[in-house]
């Protein structure tokens, strides 16, 4: 068996993570801030007014990929859960917890501006559908897996209850989207439809892509930065965490 | 080995149900919170027949769901803190069964309970004979599986700070499907569309429930023991 020339595994460790994380954190959050400033400007200045929607349409540059980096995180977070299960790792616990609240704030962000956008265009903040409601059951997902690992004091036990919570929630997400889903076609009363978007032009497309990619930039640089704040937090009795406390002093 | 485990499996369940009987006010507190909680709707919105049948499927199932978490607190706390659940895990027998017979006899104490009340206040709510028929076969499916998902967040927060509060919150979405399809076919045959294809779907939501439940259930209960 040949060596890796990079051994993954050695990452695995919260001391080898500690500093890599402080290391690439910054590149991301820098391509973050990059990605976002071009979407940004493509979303205000080159992407044409819809004809239909006028200037507000606009919010879809932030409300699409919110939406799809809270789902995404989720099976990001899943995945980091059932390793941490599987391979019984801590650092896997860790991103899990650094991931949530990132993931529960685009749902948030996916909600609210969802609400500002069907103001001027359907004239309602809220309405019941298949979509807004599984994003709905999808932050109180977030909004669970965060209160029982707040709820838990030993950290590692904390992990583990998240991991199975996070693992059952990942396999319902499809029922609960295609029950939500069924159940609105079935209470079709005056609710607006939703799933006929109308195509979009390649130059709001491109916009909302960079932004996709902005967020998720984001996403990454800030849940490495909580993570070593998480990291610093849980091993603050090892020596070396003293030794960097020390360093610093 | 396999008849070791079903007989270990039976013998929980047996206990369990002696249990709940010889504690009768606790295997019946839920009922009880199901008929009080459908009996404050109409003093809430008013007794005009037609909107106490339209709103009816939807009341009676959200009460059999909120009354099915109620008496998840209790489903693991006992045993959880005289130690037997501990003995349960080091058991020679495999722990999945017996968790599931815990189960079991956690669905045939309080929610069996409530697909036997069901009908007399479905009649409260002036829904027609065969709809009635409908709302307790849609019980009978979906009981079970709020018994076996609750189960799963019973057993995450054993020993938590605030466990209550916290298995409606961790619970309370993943009850979305059998809700939507429970209430959804009472409805259905409320509006004459047949509920067949919901009962199919809750149905299935049972058997999924059924298989992948105890699993997670068994883990969880690990993970508190530890």
């Amino acid at each position: 068996m040949s060596r890796p020339i990079v051994n993954w595994f050695r990452f695995s460790s919260p001391q080898a993570f500690y500093p890599l994380a402080g290391t690439l954190a910054p590149w991301f959050a820098a391509a973050a801030a990059l990605l976002a400033a071009t979407g940004l400007y493509i979303a205000f200045f080159v992407a044409p007014t819809d004809f239909q929607q006028g200037e507000a349409y606009r919010i879809i540059f932030v409300h699409v990929p919110a939406s799809w980096m809270s789902m995404f995180i989720y099976v990001v977070m899943a995945g980091w859960a059932g390793l941490g299960l599987v391979l019984n790792s801590r650092l896997s616990g860790m991103m899990a917890s650094a991931l949530a609240p990132t993931g529960a704030m685009f749902a948030f962000l996916s909600l609210w501006t969802g609400a500002l956008w069907g103001r001027p265009t359907w004239g309602t903040y809220w309405v019941w559908d298949a979509r807004l409601t599984s994003e709905l059951i999808l932050l109180f997902l977030y909004l669970g897996f965060m209160a029982l690992q707040a709820a838990i004091d030993d950290a590692r036990r904390a992990d583990k209850a998240g991991a199975v919570l996070a693992l059952v929630g990942v396999v319902n997400i499809p029922i609960i989207y295609f029950s939500v889903q069924w159940w609105n076609t079935l209470h079709q009363g005056a609710s607006v439809s939703l799933t006929r978007a109308p195509t979009m032009a390649a130059i709001m497309f491109t916009g909302m892509i960079v932004m996709v990619f902005a967020f998720w930039m984001y996403a990454i640089a800030v849940s490495l930065a909580r993570v070593r704040a998480i990291i610093l937090e849980r091993e603050r009795h090892a020596g070396w965490v003293l030794e960097l406390a020390e360093g610093r002093a | 080995m396999t008849g070791g485990a079903a007989a270990a499996a039976i013998g929980v369940l047996r206990r369990d149900l002696l249990l709940a009987l010889r504690r009768k006010s606790d295997a019946l507190a839920p009922v009880f919170f199901f008929v009080v909680v459908a009996s404050l709707f109409p003093l809430g919105i008013g007794p005009e027949p037609e909107l106490l049948r339209r709103i009816g499927p939807g009341v009676l199932w959200v009460g059999a769901l909120l009354a099915t978490m109620l008496s998840l607190a209790r489903l693991f706390a006992a045993d959880y803190d005289d130690g037997t659940l501990e003995q349960m895990a080091l058991s020679p027998q495999p722990f999945v069964g017996l968790v599931a017979a815990k189960v079991t006899a956690h669905w045939l104490a309080s929610g069996l309970p409530l697909v036997v009340v069901s009908p007399v206040l479905a009649l409260q709510y002036g829904l027609p004979a065969d709809t009635i028929a409908v709302l307790a076969a849609s019980l009978v499916l979906g009981t079970p599986v709020l018994s076996l998902v609750g189960a799963i967040g019973a057993a995450l927060t054993l020993g938590v700070r605030g466990g209550g509060l916290l298995v409606a919150l961790l619970v309370l979405p993943l009850y979305v499907p059998a809700l939507v399809f429970g209430a959804g076919a009472v409805d259905a045959n409320l509006a004459g569309t047949g509920a067949e294809a919901h009962l199919s779907l809750l149905g299935a939501c049972l058997v999924l429930a059924t298989f992948f439940a105890p699993w997670a259930i068994a883990a969880a209960l690990r993970i508190a023991l530890e």
